[in-house]
């Protein structure tokens, strides 16, 4: 589905990925797990084409996409829902997911609207209010469900934990687990390891650029080093 | 005599509501003034008189306003403001470079327009009297209410209802958010250029009915009373800049016809002074409005 070969990333001297290998398979869910700074978002934003890699290739399903503009990138399916829960705060729910069809571009659906409120029915009962409006928790599901209106066969997910309350995480990671069911692939970027490895297949980790570790996501959790430097005193 | 007055007041905040909305948007969408908009306002009446000069009827002045103000506002937005925006520097060099642009395309009209002021021919619109109760109404104020209404309500459907206005919503709230689902801002940009460009030429085409006076400097009035009016309904709201359209265009229009000339612009801009003391987000706008870039 997805293959990332020797990408490098660069702002303005700063080197934030230094040559990264990174592979995803139809189906399957995929962690980065890093600590802050590592380059994880970069990773995305390579793959979105919001950032110009240095060097590098970026593969999906056969096709090139290496620096291909943002608005292309989302014409091959693959989507990416950033960090920081970015709504369109001053429009309603209903509008934000409607906007999200945009990244269709003529292609079939995969979720409607029923089946993202199904998927998230908060989204339902809240369709009228302003997207500003929603507590933190919300508003991460509305930008899922936003991506999920753009009929994603890729998804790129940065930090969705980022700053909710664990009762609140694991209502996102039930609705995750959902998608998974249905067969969607997944890029998940997560701090939060514990939580990242539980819910992928396989993970890799990122340290300042450079992939460290990368395996079946169940052995990671158990892998020695990486208990003690992501999984803490858990 | 004050119902009168009332009437005609309506008419001319049409026009400003038709010259500020695209202002407005366009600061909504870029947080950039665009200041050579007065001059594309200009460019509409001149269009429409050289139509007609040229014996074309006036609904096809008109419409060729409405086209070539729109196609040159998008042209101001490619040549001043795209290559700016790539190296992140629009807010100010923007606003510099659409003054450039304001002074080359005025310039030009001047060099076609002889520096003279332009007339339609007589009964171009035809003169007309309307009256009821102890109104009097010409069937050109009637015309120009009538069509600014229709354009506002235009914009208000495109902007609220359709797909095309919940991307530049979209643009407008968050740009990042919006070109990760797929939407192309700098489109966004051209086609709301349009929008605003070619609501300025009818603005203008209108003006140069009203007065039967147009010349090249006929946009700078506009241009301050169109910034005074998007400051004072909220800088980027565009209901804001409808209702301080109307404010503007009943004060204007109330304070010629009962107080001694020369003191409109002073009681107005003072009134927008107070105003902005009590509310500096001006009447609806919101709070990091004047926080130039401070969503991106
Ligand atoms: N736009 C930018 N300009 C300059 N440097 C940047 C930019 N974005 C990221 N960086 C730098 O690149 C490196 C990697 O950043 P990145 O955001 O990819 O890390 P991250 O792993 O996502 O971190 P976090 O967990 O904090 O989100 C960091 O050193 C960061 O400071
Ligand atoms: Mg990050």
């Amino acid at each position: 589905m997805l293959e990332l070969r020797d990408l490098k990333v660069a702002y303005s001297g700063i080197q934030a990925l230094r040559g990264v290998p990174l592979d995803v398979a139809k189906g399957e869910t995929v962690a980065l797990i890093g600590p802050n700074g590592a380059g994880k978002s970069s990773l995305l934003n390579a793959i979105s084409g919001i950032v110009q890699p240095e060097s590098g290739t970026v593969t999906v399903e056969g096709a090139d996409l290496t620096g291909a503009r943002p608005w292309d990138v989302t014409k091959a399916g693959v989507l990416q829902v950033p960090e920081g829960r970015k709504v369109f705060s001053e429009m309603t729910v209903l509008e934000n997911l409607l906007v999200g069809e945009t990244a269709l571009h003529g292609r079939a659906p995969t979720f409607d609207l029923d089946a993202v409120y199904e998927v998230f029915p908060i989204l339902d009962e809240r369709r009228d209010q302003r997207a500003g409006s929603l507590s933190g928790g919300q508003q991460q599901m509305l930008v899922i469900g936003r991506a999920l209106m753009g009929g994603p066969r890729l998804l790129l997910l940065d930090e969705p934990s980022l700053g909710l309350a664990p009762v609140i995480i694991a209502q996102v990671f039930e609705a995750l687990a959902s998608l998974q069911e249905r067969g969607l692939t997944i890029l998940l970027i997560e701090q939060n390891a514990h939580l990242a490895l539980q819910a992928s297949d396989r993970a890799y980790v990122i340290e300042q650029g450079h992939i460290v570790k990368s395996g079946v996501s169940a052995e990671l959790a158990d892998d020695p080093e990486v208990t003690a430097l992501y999984l803490g005193h858990a | 005599m004050l119902a009168q007055q009332l009437l005609n007041g309506l008419v001319v905040s049409g026009v400003y509501a038709l010259f500020s909305l695209g202002f407005t948007l366009v600061f909504g969408i870029q947080r950039i003034l665009n200041l050579a908009h007065g001059a594309v306002f200009m460019t509409g009446a001149m269009v429409a008189y050289y139509t007609v000069d040229g014996g074309g009827p006036l609904w096809l002045a008109f419409i060729l306003a409405i086209i070539v103000s729109g196609c040159l506002s998008v042209l101001v937005e490619i040549t001043c403001f795209r290559r700016l925006r790539k190296t992140g520097d629009e807010e100010f060099g923007g606003v510099v470079s659409s003054i450039g642009a304001g002074l080359v395309i005025t310039t030009i009209a001047q060099q076609i327009s002889s520096t003279q002021i332009l007339r339609f021919p007589f009964e171009t619109f035809p003169v007309v009297i309307f009256r009821f109760w102890d109104l009097r109404v010409s069937m050109l104020q009637l015309f120009m209410a009538g069509a600014a209404l229709v354009m506002v309500l235009i914009l208000g459907y495109l902007f609220y209802k359709t797909a095309f206005g919940r991307r530049v919503r979209a643009v407008t709230d968050n740009e990042r958010a919006a070109t990760l689902m797929g939407i192309n801002p700098n489109r966004i940009y051209m086609q709301t250029y349009f929008l605003a460009g070619a609501l300025a030429g009818a603005a203008g085409v209108l003006v140069g009915l009203a007065f039967n006076s147009i010349s090249f400097v006929m946009g700078e009035p506009y241009m301050m009373f169109g910034f005074a009016i998007i400051i004072l309904g909220g800088l980027g709201s565009i209901p804001g800049a409808l209702l301080a359209s109307v404010i503007f265009g009943m004060v204007q229009t109330l304070t010629i016809a009962y107080l001694p000339s020369g003191l409109t612009d002073t009681i107005i801009f003072a009134a927008l002074f107070l105003i902005l003391l009590v509310r500096p987000h001006g009447l609806l706008g919101q709070e990091d409005a004047g926080n130039l870039g401070g969503r991106r």
